[in-house]
């Protein structure tokens, strides 16, 4: 389990529970936060579920597989904390994790 | 009554487009009556997964949900699900409900979806022949798809090889039966077929193509073989018919809406009725991108069309129509396609298929129209802007992996 706390492009934050071995994005989808649409459910194809992630969880937030990269290469406003939410499983590691929704994803 | 002042919105069915459009009914400040009639039990899920993973035994069947039920309860939304609709009765705005019911609406949304093409063959209705549509359909063929048992799909478009790439990772004996005389033909050009028809071979599967299925044996009502119009006897213990689609337009077509292969639409997913949209695999539509109209099989199209309901309903402006696109994952291959690549006079291959990594771009008078990318991202990101700007292309400047196809991308749009 962990703590999740996302927040909107607006400043608005909202704060999650999240059951081990979900992706960060279907805790957002299921909780219906705003800014992450997950096109493709999950299956790294449409690159619709960029999020920022806080710096000092960007190790345990996982490795970037090279399908990842090359996917958010073409999202909009890229930053070195992007990361595609559906290709983060969610650990105990995470506990605390703060991630930022952009204000659209296309 | 105005577009944004309906009070009753009744959605008939329960796939991604009635999913999509229900959020978008809420997100646009609908707070009025939402009402979603599908004839699955499951709440609405994710089909893709359905071929790949679900049927792998990866994925448990609540992450293939939309939303969790509470979302519906949250969002107040009356979900009758098990439930068939046997009539629309537009005269009284109502739908019937299969137990006698009527319910009222301001708005109809159709996502009436599609089901499987039948099997056109003596033996199809034996024991352990399957289709691959539902997640009642995996739960009926994943407990029979057991290591060393033969399985014999018909059909390799995307349903089939899905299959028998999941199948083959299973440990079963494939063999996919082919009537075109290429794997893929109807959707992808000759490169493509090629390289999936290769691929599946070295993974062990039998592809056999250009062969007519004349029947199913059966031995105690369960299939045993699958008889092929040349006499050839291909072994079975299981069946799985992938042979397409069929768009469920009949309760429309019934009611006096226009159809033809697919309720007709207009830009707003409005049909010949203004009180009654379609979306999704049931609806045809302008292919505003492509100067015609049709069905698309995808989950991009019932998103989009399920917001274009929505939207016009709720008198809300457009939402961008984008390029089509879609996905097909086999073993580890990630196929990713724009565009529609019907009618294309030029092809060309970045990349070299070997390497297992390349795109197909499909020109039509110097402007792409379409593109398959294997495991290539940037090839299919850039292509979606390139197919929807229209571009003149130079073939040779796209093949040139010396120049990243961000930077094609953006001279093509300076």
């Amino acid at each position: 389990m962990a703590k999740i706390t996302f927040i909107s492009h607006d400043g608005t934050e909202r704060t999650l529970e999240a059951k081990n071995g979900m992706s960060v994005m279907e805790v957002a989808v299921n909780n219906s936060v705003p800014g992450i649409d997950a096109d493709c459910g999950g299956a790294c194809a449409c690159a619709t579920c960029h999020v920022y992630v806080d710096p000092a969880f960007l190790a345990q937030a996982g490795e970037q597989q090279e399908m990842e990269k090359s996917m958010l290469d073409f999202a909009e406003n890229v930053k070195p904390n992007s990361r595609l939410s559906c290709q983060i499983k969610v650990t105990d590691a995470l506990d605390g994790l703060r991630v930022t929704t952009p204000e659209s994803q296309h | 009554m105005p577009a944004g002042e309906a009070q009753r919105i009744v959605i008939v069915g329960g796939g991604q487009a009635a999913a999509q459009a229900l959020q978008s009914l809420r997100q646009g400040g609908y707070t009025g009556a939402l009402t979603l009639v599908g004839d699955e039990a499951a709440l609405p899920y994710q089909r893709p997964p359905l071929s790949k993973g679900y049927m792998k035994g990866e994925v448990d069947e609540e992450r293939l949900y939309f939303k969790p039920s509470v979302w519906y309860e949250d969002q107040n939304i009356e979900m009758l699900l098990g439930t068939h609709v046997p009539k629309i009765d537009r005269a009284n705005r109502q739908v019937l409900l299969g137990h006698g019911d009527h319910l009222p609406y301001d708005y109809l949304i159709l996502a009436t979806g599609s089901r499987p093409r039948p099997l056109p063959v003596r033996g199809a209705d034996l024991g352990g022949v399957h289709d691959l549509r539902t997640l009642a359909d995996v739960e009926r063929l994943s407990p029979k798809m057991v290591a060393g048992r033969r399985i014999v799909i018909i059909g390799a478009g995307y349903i089939g090889l899905e299959a028998a790439a999941v199948a083959r990772q299973m440990g079963l004996e494939v063999t996919v039966v082919e009537m075109a005389p290429r794997v893929l033909a109807r959707v992808t050009s000759p490169v493509l077929s090629e390289f999936y028809a290769a691929e599946h071979a070295r993974q062990g599967v039998k592809i056999l193509t250009g062969v007519q299925l004349s029947h199913l044996d059966g031995v105690d009502g369960e299939v045993s073989a699958a008889v092929l119009a040349h006499g050839t006897r291909l072994p079975a213990d299981l069946v799985l018919s992938g042979i397409g689609i069929l768009p469920n337009e009949e309760l429309a077509k019934e009611a006096g809406i226009a159809c033809s292969n697919g309720i007709l639409v207009d830009r707003d997913a409005r049909t010949s009725d203004p009180h009654v949209f379609a979306a999704g695999d049931c609806a045809s539509r302008p292919l505003v991108h492509f100067g015609r109209s049709g069905r698309l099989e995808s989950v991009h199209n019932a998103i989009e069309q399920g917001k274009l309901a929505a939207a016009a309903i709720l008198g809300l402006p457009r939402p961008a129509e984008d390029c089509p696109w879609f996905w097909s994952d086999q073993y580890d291959l990630k196929l990713q396609i724009a565009g529609l690549s019907q009618g294309y006079d030029t092809h060309v291959i970045r990349g070299d298929p070997a390497s297992r990594k390349f795109a197909v771009f499909y020109l039509r008078n110097g402007t792409m129209i379409a593109v398959d990318a294997v495991n290539s991202p940037p090839e299919f990101l850039a292509s979606k802007k390139l197919i929807m700007s229209g571009a003149k292309l130079a073939p040779a400047a796209l093949i040139d992996t010396s120049t990243p196809m961000k930077d094609i991308a953006a001279q093509a749009a300076a």
